[in-house]
C-alpha cells in the first residue's frame, strides 16, 4: 500500500512496528511504531502518558513527511 | 539411541500456549519435541531426536529482535543440535520474521545447518530467501502434512552431509544462487526451444530468472507544513461499528473510506476493529491507538500541520496478499490525489 500511494508522489510516513517488514516491503519513510497491538501509543503506561506517546509519534511522523531522502530512511528517536 | 539431535523453534499458538493474547510470551525451552515437532519427529524416524523445541510469543520476538536473538540461542547452543529448524511459518508474518531472524542467528552464531518453511509472500521469505532454505509451504497450516515430509528430507540431507539439490528438485524457495552444471544441448539450442515454445505458447522454463525491482522512489518532501493537507491509511483494521462494507479480519479483498468529519477522536463507540492479526483489546478500547485522530486533532489546532483529510482509508493488512496490497494502494493513491492530500501517515499494526 505504501508504495502504490507513493508511486503517485505523495510522501508516505510508515509507522510499523517490526521495521524490517517495512524496510523489505520498500517503504521510503518509517517511523517505528510502539507496539504490534498499538503503534500509536503505550496503553500499559495509562491514559495520559499513552497520549502523549501519541502527540509525539505524530510530530515525528510529520517531521519524516518534510525531511527529504535519498533512499530508506528510519525516522529513529 | 539417536543418531542426530535437532532443535526446534516455534510461536506461542504452535506450541499451544494460546493466540494473540500471549503473543508476547517471552522465550522458554522444553525438552523433546511439542506441537508440530512431534508430527516431524514421526517423519524423521528413530535416527533423529528433536532434544529440545524453543518457544517465543510473536510480538515479544518482533518487539525486541536483539534480545529474543540472544536469549534463544544461548538455549539452542546448549544442545548442541546437528540441525536447527523453525517453523514452518506459512502466512504469518511475524512468525514468518522470527524464524527467520533466529535460523539466520543459529546459522552465523553456531555454525550449524538451519531450515524453516513459509508461504512464498510471507514477509520473512523475501527476507531470508537469499540467506536461508525456506521450504516452500501452503498458506496455511492446513498444509501442514504436506510440508513435514519436505522438511525431514532436507534435514536428513543437511544432518548427513549430501548434497542439497536445486529448489525445484527439493521444494524450496529459490535464493537467487547460480550454480554450474553441465546440460546435454548447448545454449544456442536450449534458446531456440524455448523460443519455439514461447511462440507456440506452451510452457517453458528459462534458464535465468529476471528479478523484479519492486521500488519507488521517494517522493520529495513536503515543502510547506504549516499548509500541508495530512491524510490518515491503515493496515490496522480500524473500521465503523458495525463493519458497513465487510472489511475481512484476514486475507482483505478490499478497503472502506469512512468520514472523519467534526470528530475530535476515534470514539470506541464509533469505531472499532476487525484485524485476526493482533490482539485487539487496546485498539478496540482505544482507537486512537492505530488511528491517532486525536493527536492529530490538537496538532492541527496548534498549527503544527495545515489541516487533517475528512476520510481516513483502512483495511486488514493480515494474511492480505502482496497484489491485493498493491491494488489497495493504487486505489487509495487514486483517492487521495483527487482530494488534495500532500501527505500520508500510514500506521501498520
Amino acid at each position: 500500500m505504501v508504495k502504490g500511494i507513493e508511486k503517485y508522489g505523495i510522501p508516505v510516513v510508515h509507522v510499523a512496528t517490526v521495521v524490517p517488514i517495512s524496510l523489505t516491503i520498500g517503504a521510503n519513510r518509517i517511523v517505528p511504531g510502539v507496539g504490534i497491538p498499538y503503534p500509536m501509543a503505550n496503553p500499559t503506561m495509562g491514559e495520559a502518558d499513552s497520549y502523549k506517546i501519541r502527540v509525539s509519534m505524530v510530530k515525528k511522523a510529520l517531521k519524516a513527511l518534510t525531511t527529504p531522502v535519498d533512499g530508506q530512511t528510519v525516522f529513529e528517536d | 539411541m539417536a543418531k542426530y539431535k535437532i532443535v526446534h523453534y516455534i510461536n506461542q499458538f504452535f506450541a499451544g500456549i494460546g493466540g494473540e493474547e500471549k503473543a508476547d510470551w517471552e522465550p522458554e525451552v522444553r525438552e523433546g519435541a511439542v506441537g508440530p515437532g512431534l508430527g516431524l519427529s514421526a517423519a524423521l524416524g528413530s535416527d533423529y531426536e528433536i532434544a529440545a523445541t524453543v518457544i517465543c510469543g510473536d510480538n515479544y520476538f518482533g518487539e525486541n529482535l536483539d534480545k529474543a536473538t540472544d536469549t534463544l540461542i544461548a538455549m539452542i547452543g546448549k544442545y548442541k543440535p546437528d540441525v536447527f529448524i523453525a517453523g514452518p511459518a506459512f502466512n504469518a508474518g511475524r512468525y514468518g520474521v522470527a524464524c527467520g531472524t533466529i535460523c539466520k542467528a543459529v546459522e552465523e552464531r553456531l555454525g550449524i545447518p538451519v531450515l524453516t518453511g513459509m508461504y512464498e509472500e510471507n514477509p520473512g521469505a523475501d527476507m531470508f530467501r537469499k540467506d536461508l532454505i525456506i521450504v516452500r509451504t501452503p498458506n496455511s497450516s492446513a498444509g501442514m502434512r504436506k510440508v513435514l515430509p519436505v522438511l525431514a528430507s532436507l534435514i536428513r540431507k543437511m544432518a548427513e552431509k549430501q548434497e542439497i539439490l536445486g529448489p525445484d528438485e527439493e521444494g524450496y524457495l529459490e535464493r537467487g544462487i547460480r550454480i554450474n552444471y553441465f546440460t546435454e544441448e548447448r545454449g544456442s539450442e536450449r534458446a531456440i526451444q524455448m523460443l519455439v515454445k514461447k511462440l507456440k505458447g506452451e510452457p517453458f522454463k528459462t534458464d535465468l530468472i529476471m528479478p523484479k525491482f519492486d521500488r519507488v522512489d521517494p517522493a520529495a518532501p513536503i515543502k510547506d507544513i504549516r499548509k500541508a493537507r495530512i491524510a490518515v491509511v491503515t493496515s490496522g483494521g480500524i473500521i465503523p461499528t458495525g463493519n458497513p462494507d465487510h472489511i475481512e479480519s484476514s486475507n482483505a479483498t478490499k478497503w472502506g473510506k469512512y468520514d472523519l468529519t467534526g470528530m475530535d477522536r476515534m470514539s470506541p463507540d464509533d469505531f472499532t476493529s476487525i484485524h485476526g492479526g493482533y490482539d485487539r483489546q487496546f485498539a478496540i478500547a482505544n482507537p486512537n491507538v492505530v488511528v491517532p485522530l486525536d493527536a492529530l486533532r490538537e496538532l492541527e489546532k496548534a498549527g503544527e500541520f495545515g489541516e487533517l483529510a475528512n476520510y481516513f482509508y483502512t483495511t486488514t493488512g493480515t494474511g492480505t496478499a502482496t497484489a491485493s496490497a498493491a491494488k489497495f494502494g493504487t486505489e487509495i493513491g487514486k483517492q487521495l490525489i483527487d482530494d488534495h492530500v500532500d501527505g500520508v501517515i500510514l500506521v501498520s499494526t
